[in-house]
């Protein structure tokens, strides 16, 4: 069980696109999701500069969070969701090593295993049936109410992207407002750090 | 904070105390509103020498020409809004080139920042692709510890530019100053010693190699003069050919019997062909760039690859390696040449024999040949003749600009010391040469400056003569004038049926005249007859010169691996009929530049 994600892809196959477990859409041939870790000074322009490489370079992000981590050091950690070949992702990841403001660059993907989550916020607009059926999924997903009004929930639900797209999903029939979304946080298991 | 080697002082003063403690002598810069401070600072003081250009790209031209030939890094002291902004295309330029440069920005004061104050840019954003590194210093107590950083950070790894961003405010206020020493940032120590495990292995292919070639690059320059020795000590012990990127010439002698010339686009026929064929490449400081490899999947087939750079990020980005070695050249070529002797420098002598068998039947094609003319000065025939001239004068420094007269001049002038020759690689930049041989000029007062050019390109910064002049630099400029733009005129009859589109010039000067405008001396020739006596009056002239050499003006530059071609598809000018030159390319090989 080296790759969380792998783990889920193995689950949904197979599903369809109503299922609970349905897949996010297909990597072209060659492609690989990866997740890496990335320690930063939290000086200004880091964010930029970091996002400013994919953007030159033409690498593909799908999420990217970055958050102050430690405070006394300054230091902030970037999760960075890329995907390409197995040639463009070591790119990235030399690319982002050799950066001033980066002290280390983990892959989590294939560095060992790893816990990734995301978070959302799911407002819905509905009444009778269906927001009953709303608050039926809600349980089963394990998300919370945060706000509710008579006619509007907002959700709170924590777990990997699949988990959410599902659940976004579900609700979009059942009176979907907006979605807010948090992209991947991740760590690697283990009693080691960074 | 304040002690014997730390005080007190304004951020003016402590801009040009932190450049003096970094050992630097010459700045090439412009004065402007937000700068002022720091030229106040500039006039009081005579241990550095302020270099006035006239435009700032040419100041960071001359930076880089300065750093290249010297192995220090080139500063520039340049205003905010448009002063940094000019200043953009020789950081690009040296950050492709890898060329050590610190540039240094005035700012508008920090409580007008976001304001669209007067000469007012976001010069740290618009530089962040274009540099190693940059800073928006705030504080003044951060400037002196900002600046050390940046000369380490242009200066270690992979060199590159930096850029200071430094507010008026910030200037004028006082702060504390700090000493080089307690400057080093905390997160960027590149890796200088190679892998052993790695070293010993590429000994190990280096010994059973049948059919070896060496290709190196500019990091064997970047290295330091102790790589380019170990480097010839290496061919030397191993009996190895070797060839060069266009960034890495002189760190082999031209005259050295295991040189095969420059490869690529426009390099020779044995290189190019040494590469396709090698059953080993040992890529030393360069970076499999798409000028060197042409069509990539049909780059040199059969080879193992060995790859050393300093840059983790070369490695493996254009050309999958077989043995990656990261480390800084010279230490990597010190720890190989140990091993190798070691093991009692053993090659393949059989097979290396054969190998060489088969370059020379290469190098007898005589590649760089060309149709000579008794009336009209074939632009081939001026290099030389310019090369031949240099040789002879001895103590040479190259420049050039970009496009046909470039190649030329790496084709046909031979380099045996590395940082002699200085041109825009990556970027391709033209304008680059003139302000580049200021730069070398200064660093190198008593030594033959020469940069060659072409007409468009001289045009692009031409203003450079007036700083020249100013400073007594006595640059030659050897313009060969095909009144075209060469290589998009080349381009178009190769790929887009002969429709010569915007690439001649009407209008040109009088060259001569140009010259003696700007106070320097012009020459012009157009009879081959008479080329060798004004080359002697152009090296001989005490002053800047323009030498305007009429030259044929449809001469195409070969030989030419086409885009989208590979090694063994080059062409040759011999080779080709009138009229087959448009055929030369196919449609796949025409997106690509």
């Amino acid at each position: 069980m080296q790759r969380t994600e792998r783990l889920d892809m193995d689950l949904k196959r197979g599903s369809t696109s109503h299922s609970a477990y349905n897949l996010r859409p297909a990597l072209p041939e060659g492609e690989e999701r990866r997740t890496l870790s990335v320690l930063v000074d939290n000086e200004s322009g880091v964010l930029a500069r970091v996002i400013g490489l994919f953007s030159g370079r033409g690498y593909n992000i799908e999420s990217l969070t970055v958050a102050e981590t430690d405070h006394t050091g300054h230091r902030s950690r970037i999760t960075v969701v890329a995907t390409g070949t197995p040639m463009v992702i070591e790119q990235i990841k030399a690319q982002l090593d050799r950066m001033v403001p980066v002290h280390r660059v983990r892959d989590l993907t294939v560095e060992g295993p790893s816990v990734e989550r995301e978070l959302a916020l799911v407002k819905v607009a509905n009444t009778g049936e269906s927001r009953v059926e709303s608050l039926r999924l809600k349980d089963s997903f394990r998300a919370s109410v945060v706000d509710a009004s008579l006619d509007s929930f907002v959700f709170e639900l924590t777990g990997s992207p699949e988990k959410i797209d599902a659940f976004v999903d579900l609700m979009r029939p059942l009176g979907l407002v907006d979605v807010s979304r948090t992209g991947v946080a991740a760590i690697s298991r283990g009693p080691e750090g960074m | 904070m304040a002690d014997a080697m730390n005080g007190t002082m304004t951020g003016a003063e402590m801009v040009i105390k932190a450049l003096i403690d970094q050992g630097v002598d010459t700045v090439f810069g412009y004065p402007g509103g937000a700068v002022l401070p720091i030229y106040d600072e500039m006039f009081k003081q005579n241990k550095i020498r302020h270099v006035l250009v006239r435009h700032e790209q040419g100041a960071t031209h001359a930076a880089e020409g300065y750093a290249r030939s010297t192995g220090k890094p080139g500063v520039v002291l340049v205003t905010s809004g448009p002063g940094a902004t000019n200043a953009v295309t020789g950081m690009q330029d040296a950050l492709m080139d890898s060329i050590p440069m610190v540039v240094l920005t005035g700012q508008v004061p920090t409580f007008m920042i976001g304001g669209d104050a007067f000469q007012e840019a976001d010069t740290v954003g618009i530089t962040r692709p274009c540099t190693k590194h940059n800073w928006l210093v705030k504080d003044t107590d951060k400037l002196a510890k900002t600046i050390h950083e940046a000369f380490y950070v242009a200066t270690n790894g992979r060199p590159g530019p930096v850029l200071v961003d430094i507010p008026k405010d910030v200037q004028f206020a006082d702060g504390t100053y700090v000493s080089p020493r307690n400057a080093k940032p905390k997160t960027y120590e590149p890796k200088v010693k190679g892998d052993p495990t790695a070293i010993q292995e590429a000994v190990a292919l280096i010994q059973q190699a049948k059919r070896p070639i060496f290709y190196t690059g500019g990091g064997v320059i970047n290295s330091g003069p102790q790589a380019s020795q170990l480097l010839r000590e290496l061919v030397a012990a191993t009996g190895f050919p070797i060839t060069s990127t266009l960034m890495g010439l002189g760190s082999y002698p031209a005259s050295g019997e295991a040189w095969l010339g420059m490869l690529g686009m426009h390099g020779s026929y044995e290189a190019n062909l040494a590469m396709h064929g090698c059953d080993l490449m040992i890529c030393i400081g360069a970076r499999f760039d798409d000028r060197i490899t042409g069509r990539l999947d049909a780059f040199s087939p059969d080879s193992k690859k060995i790859h050393i750079d300093i840059d983790p990020s070369s490695i493996n980005k254009n050309v999958k390696v077989d043995v990656p070695i990261v480390g800084d050249v010279g230490h990597v070529l010190e720890d190989m040449l140990r091993i190798f002797r070691s093991g009692g420098a053993q090659s393949d002598k059989a097979g290396l024999a054969e190998w060489w068998k088969t370059i020379q039947t290469w190098r007898a094609v005589d590649c760089f040949s060309y149709e000579n003319s008794d009336t009209v000065i074939k632009p081939q025939y001026a290099t030389q003749r310019l090369a031949a001239a240099m040789v002879a004068h001895g103590d040479y420094y190259v420049t050039t600009e970009v496009g046909q007269h470039q190649m030329w001049a790496a084709q046909y002038i031979p380099f045996e010391a590395p940082n002699r020759w200085m041109t825009s690689g990556g970027l391709g930049t033209m304008g680059y040469g003139l302000p580049a041989a200021v730069g070398v000029q200064m660093a190198h007062p008593k030594s033959l400056v020469v940069d060659v050019s072409g007409e468009a390109s001289f045009m692009m910064n031409m203003q450079e003569i007036a700083t020249a002049v100013q400073y007594r630099l006595p640059i030659k400029i050897f313009i060969l004038n095909n009144e075209r733009l060469g290589m998009v005129r080349q381009w178009q009859e190769l790929l887009h049926g002969e429709r010569y589109s915007s690439s001649y010039s009407e209008a040109l000067p009088d060259f001569v005249k140009l010259a003696e405008a700007f106070g320097g001396h012009g020459i012009q020739c157009d009879n081959p007859g008479d080329l060798d006596e004004a080359i002697a009056e152009m090296i001989a002239y005490d002053g800047p010169v323009i030498f305007d050499c009429l030259v044929e003006k449809h001469e195409n530059c070969f030989p030419m691996i086409p885009s989208g071609k590979a090694h063994n598809e080059m062409l040759l000018a011999a080779s080709l009929d009138p009229g087959q030159i448009g055929q030369a390319i196919e449609a796949g090989g025409a997106v690509m530049v």
